[in-house]
């Protein structure tokens, strides 16, 4: 069968289980050691699961849920609910049972495949919510010997009960077409409700294909799978992808163990959100600074020449003869081993995507010899929207429309999309779908951004937030946050300023940082509270505030931007307290209404602020905390006219 | 459910004396199987000395324990092994240099057949051996949840995690009954809920005979079935937690009283 003609997922797979059957399809550590399941194997698990699941009553059009890790069976029942004509709803494994309710209820969901003990708790909390939930299978049975719920039922028991009827399952497949629905994924909802993205094979297959061309991917190419299954960026690059091409993904043995699995398997295709390479870095640099005065100051020089010259190496720009001979020793004494150590001496195109990337950042890996890039798109999009190609890289732009993709700019600076990959469209929620998709089904993203001059696009904000100070001059908020958030020390930041005469901002340190920071200073503190209150601490961000604060003067634009008074939040700003989406970004409009008391304080000039908040601890119960939190001024400058040349 | 059985130990008016210290002075209970037995008391009690007279490490001077049916005057350490007794200790005996996993492999061995030279040579028996024990130790590695510092010098994890890894190394010997000596002393909140439910699961999970010590009552109250209260060598309470909370002469002994 030619490779066009297969247009659904489950077909893909059985070509490869014919073509590659011997190949390896997808790697689990379990029990310290990797084991493979072939493209045959996966194929074979898939069908006796589609039996097992058509034999329990799921039929074409139902929705199967997955609450898990990256396993190889909750990828194997994603694909057992595709051959059925059934569309499989991953969810997040780290959300709170309640969060769980809302797509359960939403898309009358039947089934549900549950990793392990922890998430079957959490099925069967909200199991009086979900009345239509009629099975759960649970693939991981420790812990579950007494649960003797109705419900439940082991992998293992559907796996079995799906035995000879694989006749079946290939008519089922065979009945599929591309047009149909291959998944759901829920929106984070940075706001309001979320929504399920009907996505079809067609789509996700379409943009897969597209960027695996681009990027010549072959079937020895390593994914390793460490970020949540219910992530469209996951999803592409760990099942979509794969199947397209034939590669091999790799799942680790649990997320603590993801650094040490990643060095053992030396991927050579990575994906991770700004973020992950962000608290690479931090790790990198903390144990720099434990290291010895001759190591040290190995690693400062050697980062100063790849500073220098590490990017148009990779680049293959000309060098001159001194510092490419720096460089090749550089390699040889510190970034090839740090490249090791990173897990990412195989890397042969990494992307980042989903936020913006600080340029020294950016830059950082690129130096180094890694071939990191940046890519744009979101769940509507199937992800490939831009993707940098080797050669046009840049640090503040997501680089060129894929092939197929039609870009265009309100004039409010919105981008507009239309691509062969869109959604097909929210589930249940026409109104939405309209709003987002107009008539000639050009897609509105809601980010900001305009076109640079070699056509690449460039994201400065999200459209709604970007806003204006009082005197009108542009206020892009997280255009600040991130120049705040790629110091070391600051993990979280939050800008306010739209309407007012002046930016004001909230940071949470980043503990680890920080807190090698003090100890190096034999600074004592009990917990994140103590430490982020101390006066020396205030000093160390202040300088950050300030270094943003002398960038910002420079840039005409944004030099009214600059930040006047901030204070550090006395807890870690929490996806389970709502404050931050499940993606970890911050949601301003909600933080600034909690915490709109000191949001006023950083505008009336005190010099500390009263704070009497409720605590939920990890175990459940709750407390009350209460303290003075101090408010600084940071230094500001006069704007300069932009006259270095860039 | 979890099904406690026949009585699997008994101490029978057990006396222990250093010298001019009493110890123990005719110390009786006993112990079913699958249970979760408590011995709890305040500084001085006795009940590190109930542990090791147990496993053989004292020799008390009066007295009977019946184990499995057999009648001691008192244990050999080496004989408690082989009959399924494993311990953890209150101030943590790991080996410090040595990784997690291997720390957890000296628990095997008592299990190990093959001899020395076998090894070395890591001929076929040896070398099918090494994988079987391999193996068991992996599978405690996932049951406690530290994968993650498989490959760690022990001395380099913090004080919670070590005890977890004291527990792995008492659990590879696949033991019958297993005496926890303070598992929770030192630790915080969090590590405390850890360690509870790691004892749970073990109790459940392969059914272990669990005996332990602690002076934390709010933990020991949560997680035993029986409890037996020492003060100043002796008996003075035994029963279910509520009877034993309840009980008089124990919130004496641990409030003080005025006599």
């Amino acid at each position: 069968m030619a490779l066009g003609t297969l247009d659904t997922f489950p077909k893909l797979l059985m070509h490869h289980a014919q073509v590659r059957g011997s190949r390896p399809a997808i790697r689990e550590k379990d029990l310290g050691i990797w084991q493979t399941w072939t493209w045959k194997r996966f194929a074979d698990e898939v069908r006796a699961l589609a039996g097992g699941l058509a034999t329990a009553g799921f039929r074409r059009g139902d929705h199967l849920a997955l609450v898990g890790d990256n396993r190889p069976r909750i990828y194997a029942a994603v694909c057992a609910a595709q051959c059925l004509g059934g569309i499989p709803v991953p969810l997040y494994q780290d959300a709170v049972a309640s969060e769980l309710v809302f797509p359960i209820q939403n898309a009358q969901i039947r089934f549900a495949v549950a990793e392990d003990q922890e998430q079957v708790d959490k099925l069967l909390e909200i199991l009086p919510q979900c009345p239509t939930l009629e099975r759960i299978y649970y693939d991981d049975p420790r812990g579950m010997r007494h649960y003797a719920q109705p419900q439940l039922l082991s992998y293992e028991q559907l796996l079995k009960s799906g035995e000879g009827h694989a006749a079946l399952v290939e008519r089922e497949i065979d009945k599929g077409s591309g047009s149909d629905t291959a998944a759901m994924f829920f929106t984070s909802g940075t706001t309001g409700v979320p929504k399920g993205v009907v996505l079809t094979h067609d789509a996700l297959i379409d943009r897969a294909r597209a960027v695996a061309q681009l990027e010549k991917l072959a079937d020895d190419d390593v994914v390793l799978a460490f970020m949540p299954p219910a992530w469209i960026g996951q999803n592409i690059f760990s099942y979509a992808q794969p199947l397209v091409v034939g590669y091999c993904i790799c799942c680790p043995e649990s997320a603590e163990t993801v650094v040490g699995d990643m060095r053992e398997i030396a991927p050579s295709y990575y994906f991770a959100p700004p973020r992950i390479f962000e608290a690479l870095l931090t790790q990198v640099s903390v144990r720099m600074e434990d290291a010895g005065a001759f190591k040290r100051w190995l690693y400062r020089y050697f980062m100063g020449v790849a500073k220098r010259v590490g990017t148009r190496i990779l680049e293959r720009k000309e060098v001159g003869l001194l510092d490419r001979a720096l460089y090749n020793l550089g390699d040889l004494c510190v970034y090839g081993p740090l490249r090791n150590v990173l897990g990412m001496s195989k890397v042969r195109i990494a992307y980042t995507g989903g936020e913006a990337i600080g340029p020294d950042l950016f830059t950082f890996y690129r130096s180094l010899g890694i071939n990191l890039k940046q890519l744009y798109g979101s769940t509507e999009t199937s992800v490939f929207v831009c993707v940098q190609p080797d050669g046009q890289v840049k640090s503040d732009t997501v680089g060129p429309a894929v092939p197929g993709v039609e870009l265009k700019f309100t004039p409010e600076r919105e981008l507009l999309i239309r691509s062969p990959g869109l959604f097909k469209e929210y589930y249940k929620n026409a109104q939405a779908t309209a709003e987002a998709k107009d008539a000639e089904g050009w897609f509105h993203t809601g980010d900001a951004g305009y076109l640079d001059p070699d056509g690449h696009v460039k994201i400065i904000d999200r459209a709604k937030d970007v806003g204006k100070l009082a005197d009108g001059t542009l206020f892009a908020p997280k255009y600040l946050e991130n120049k705040l958030k790629f110091f070391p020390y600051i993990k979280e930041a939050v800008a306010f300023g739209a309407d007012k005469d002046r930016v004001g901002a909230f940071v949470n340190i980043d503990m680890e940082a920080v807190g090698n920071w003090a100890e190096k200073r034999n600074l004592a503190y009990s917990g994140y509270t103590d430490l982020a209150q101390q006066d020396a601490v205030y000093q160390l961000v202040a300088e950050c505030v300030e270094q943003v604060n002398a960038d910002l003067a420079r840039d005409p634009e944004l030099a009214n931007s600059q930040i006047h008074r901030f204070l550090i939040l006395h807890k870690e700003l929490d996806a389970d307290d709502g404050e931050l989406t499940r993606t970890r970004k911050v949601r301003r409009r909600y933080i600034g209404e909690k915490y709109g008391s000191l949001v006023d304080a950083l505008y009336e000039g005190r010099a500390t602020v009263h704070v009497q908040a409720q605590v939920r601890y990890e175990d459940g119960r709750t407390g009350t905390y209460s303290a003075d939190l101090k408010i600084a001024d940071a230094k500001t400058f006069a704007p300069q006219a932009a006259r270095k040349a860039a | 459910m979890r099904r406690v059985g026949e009585v699997i130990l008994s101490v029978e008016d057990v006396s222990l004396a250093f010298g001019g210290v009493k110890a123990l002075q005719g110390v009786a209970f006993d112990v079913r199987e699958h249970e979760v037995r408590a011995i709890i008391g305040p500084n001085g009690a006795g009940k590190s000395s109930m542990l090791n007279v147990l496993n053989g490490v004292y020799h008390p001077q009066q007295g009977k324990i019946r184990f499995k049916g057999r009648t001691f005057a008192d244990m050999d350490p080496h004989e408690a092994a082989a009959m399924g007794i494993a311990r953890t200790f209150q101030n943590i005996a790991l080996f410090k240099g040595m990784t997690v996993l291997d720390n957890i492999m000296t628990g095997r061995n008592l299990k190990m057949r093959c001899n020395f030279l076998q090894q070395a040579a890591w001929l076929g028996p040896a070398k099918r051996e090494e994988l079987e024990h391999r193996r068991a130790v992996e599978e405690i590695i996932d049951f406690l949840e530290i994968q993650h510092i498989r490959r760690t010098p022990v001395g380099r994890l913090p004080y919670g995690l070590q005890k977890r890894v004291e527990l792995g190394r008492a659990l590879a010997a696949e033991p019958q009954m297993l005496l926890l000596d303070e598992p929770m002393a030192g630790m915080n909140l969090e590590e405390k809920q850890d360690m509870c439910r790691f004892v749970l699961d073990v109790n459940d999970h392969y059914g272990t005979t669990i005996v332990l010590i602690e002076h934390d009552m709010g933990v020991v109250m949560d997680i035993s079935d029986r409890v037996v209260v020492l003060d100043y060598g002796r008996k003075i309470a035994d029963g279910s937690p509520d009877e034993v909370r309840n009980d008089r002469k124990v919130i004496d002994a641990y409030l003080g009283v005025t006599h």
